[in-house]
């Protein structure tokens, strides 16, 4: 008995933690702003790709997600795509990858 | 007799134009609003917005070029929309897609040619200016021939000519256009890893590659295309660990001030001083990011430089004699480019993540005037209409 109180208790504290496993509301905001200007001065606003190849949803189709997950955090070596690790933290680039794979709408 | 001639050819103009009186386009220019492809037409002797053209497609990285009579501006989209704009009707006198992913382009000339350069496919497009028809292609291709390298660094040369970088090939072509349905191509292979933008001296006389895969710069003498290509500045950070870029440096407003040109780094936090007497480096000036254009103020010994994300909220200003930094600004939360008045009293800055172009004094270093744009990138002065490479 006591013991299930326990657990009941801590659930709710457990979605806490769950949720800082994205960013919030505002940052995803600014984030979809980042992924549009700044990676779309390589990749095209639209993400059909530039100097840097395109980031749509076909084109990342079948690539593993630690694959685009590592790419952003740590770039790739001899080209100019760059690591973001300094500027962004793992939840946020593992939310923005995601948001890729899925296919990021164009206003 | 007099008075009628010019009641007449008045009454003609505005029926043509709309416009209720008569001007000149030498203090006209125009804002790329990158998205909502849309750009606005300015004046900076009042700092106003003139027009607002929408329809151009996808703005990101867009770039323009000028007719000669400096009536028309030829706005190239990234999504490989060639549009021509009139100024004096702020209306789209003609729009073209001609390639699936472009970059930028160049005017000949004598004004008669559209050159654009595309990424995908790889190759330069030349087009008739007047109609915007297709007049030939050349593709870049590279290897055993099927590969095909994107196109950087375009810009118009004297004696008919335009010059370009490829990429992935690491080389500069040189393409003759005297026939323009007929390009002669000159390769110069092996130039360095990945060109990424280059420019032309004013003169005419030095195309410079930048690269970004090795240290230093491709530099072709358009006087003696014959010596080939060299490299300056081979040993320029050798050894040094290299900072993020994370986004690629412009080549185009590069500044050259008497016998010197101030450039930016890449991967550093510094404008580096070229000697043109025997293009050496002379100095290394430290500075507040990764620049992204270093652009000299027509009338000064002033150089100015914004940067790259997280430090594109600043612009520094840099005396072209002491290579001291003297002005630190902070016009507002990333600022993507900035256009003289021909003169160079004022300085036109985008903002763009304060949708609005500041105005500001280049002796005073204030603000003088702001104007609400829409995520403004590129400014375009009418005054390109007569340098040459731009
Ligand atoms: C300065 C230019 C530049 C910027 C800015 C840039 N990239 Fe890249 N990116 C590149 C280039 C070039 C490549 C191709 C690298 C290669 O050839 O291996 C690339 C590759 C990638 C790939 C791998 C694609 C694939 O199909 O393998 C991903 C994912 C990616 N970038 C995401 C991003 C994200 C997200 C941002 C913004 C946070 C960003 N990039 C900003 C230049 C850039």
């Amino acid at each position: 008995m006591f013991l299930i109180l326990i657990v009941l208790l801590s659930l709710p504290v457990m979605d806490v933690v769950a949720d800082s496993s994205i960013p919030t509301a505002k940052r995803q905001g600014e984030l979809l702003h980042l992924l549009r200007h700044d990676c779309g001065s390589c990749h095209g606003m639209t993400l059909q790709g530039g100097l840097g190849p395109a980031l749509t949803q076909e084109a990342l189709a079948g690539k593993p997600m630690e694959y685009l997950y590592l790419t952003v955090r740590d770039g790739h070596p001899d080209t100019p795509m760059p690591p973001w690790r300094g500027l962004l933290d793992d939840t946020e680039i593992r939310w923005l990858v995601t948001q890729l794979m899925q296919g990021v709408q164009n206003p | 007799m007099r008075s009628d001639l010019l009641a007449i050819s008045l009454s003609g103009l505005l029926l043509t134009s709309g416009c209720t009186t008569l001007r000149g386009t030498g203090d006209m220019g125009i804002v790329v609003e990158r998205a909502d492809g849309r750009v606005k037409v300015v004046e900076h002797t009042g700092n106003t917005e003139l027009a607002s053209i929408s329809g151009l497609g996808d703005l990101s990285h867009a770039s323009a070029v000028y007719s000669r009579d400096g009536r028309y501006a030829y706005v190239f989209g990234r999504d490989g929309g060639l549009t021509k704009i009139d100024l004096l009707k702020g209306a789209i006198v003609k729009r073209v897609m001609q390639s699936g992913n472009s970059i930028g382009g160049a005017i000949s000339q004598d004004g008669k040619l559209i050159a654009v350069s595309n990424y995908e496919p790889g190759g330069v497009n030349i087009f008739d200016a007047e109609s915007l028809q297709l007049i030939a292609e050349i593709p870049a291709t590279y290897d055993d021939g099927t590969a095909r390298s994107k196109v950087v660094g375009l810009v118009d040369a004297p004696k008919d000519r335009f010059v370009f970088s490829l990429y992935e090939a690491g080389e500069i072509w040189v393409a003759d256009v005297t026939q323009p349905e007929n390009p002669a191509i000159t390769r110069y292979r092996d130039v360095g890893k990945q060109p990424y933008d280059a420019l032309l001296t004013p003169d005419g006389r030095y195309y410079m590659a930048g690269l970004f895969g090795e240290d230093g710069l491709a530099m072709l003498d358009l006087w003696h295309p014959e010596r080939g290509v060299t490299r300056i500045l081979p040993d320029y950070g050798r050894g040094e660990e290299k900072l993020p870029v994370y986004k690629m440096p412009h080549l185009e407003g590069w500044a050259i001030a008497g016998n010197t040109a101030f450039v930016p780094a890449v991967g550093r936090y510094e404008v580096l001083v070229i000697d043109f007497s025997n293009f050496s480096e002379k100095a290394r000036i430290p500075v507040h990011g990764q620049p992204i254009f270093v652009m000299a103020q027509p009338a000064s010994s002033q150089v100015w430089v914004n940067f790259a994300m997280p430090n594109n909220d600043t612009v520094q200003v840099i005396d072209t004699e002491t290579f001291q930094v003297i002005k630190t600004l902070k016009p507002g939360p990333a600022v993507l480019h900035m256009e003289f008045t021909p003169r160079g009293e004022r300085v036109w800055m985008s903002v763009r993540d304060d949708d609005r172009i500041a105005v500001y004094d280049t002796t005073s270093f204030e603000q003088t005037t702001q104007l609400p744009v829409d995520k403004p990138s590129g400014i375009f002065f009418s005054t390109r209409a007569h340098n040459i490479g731009l």
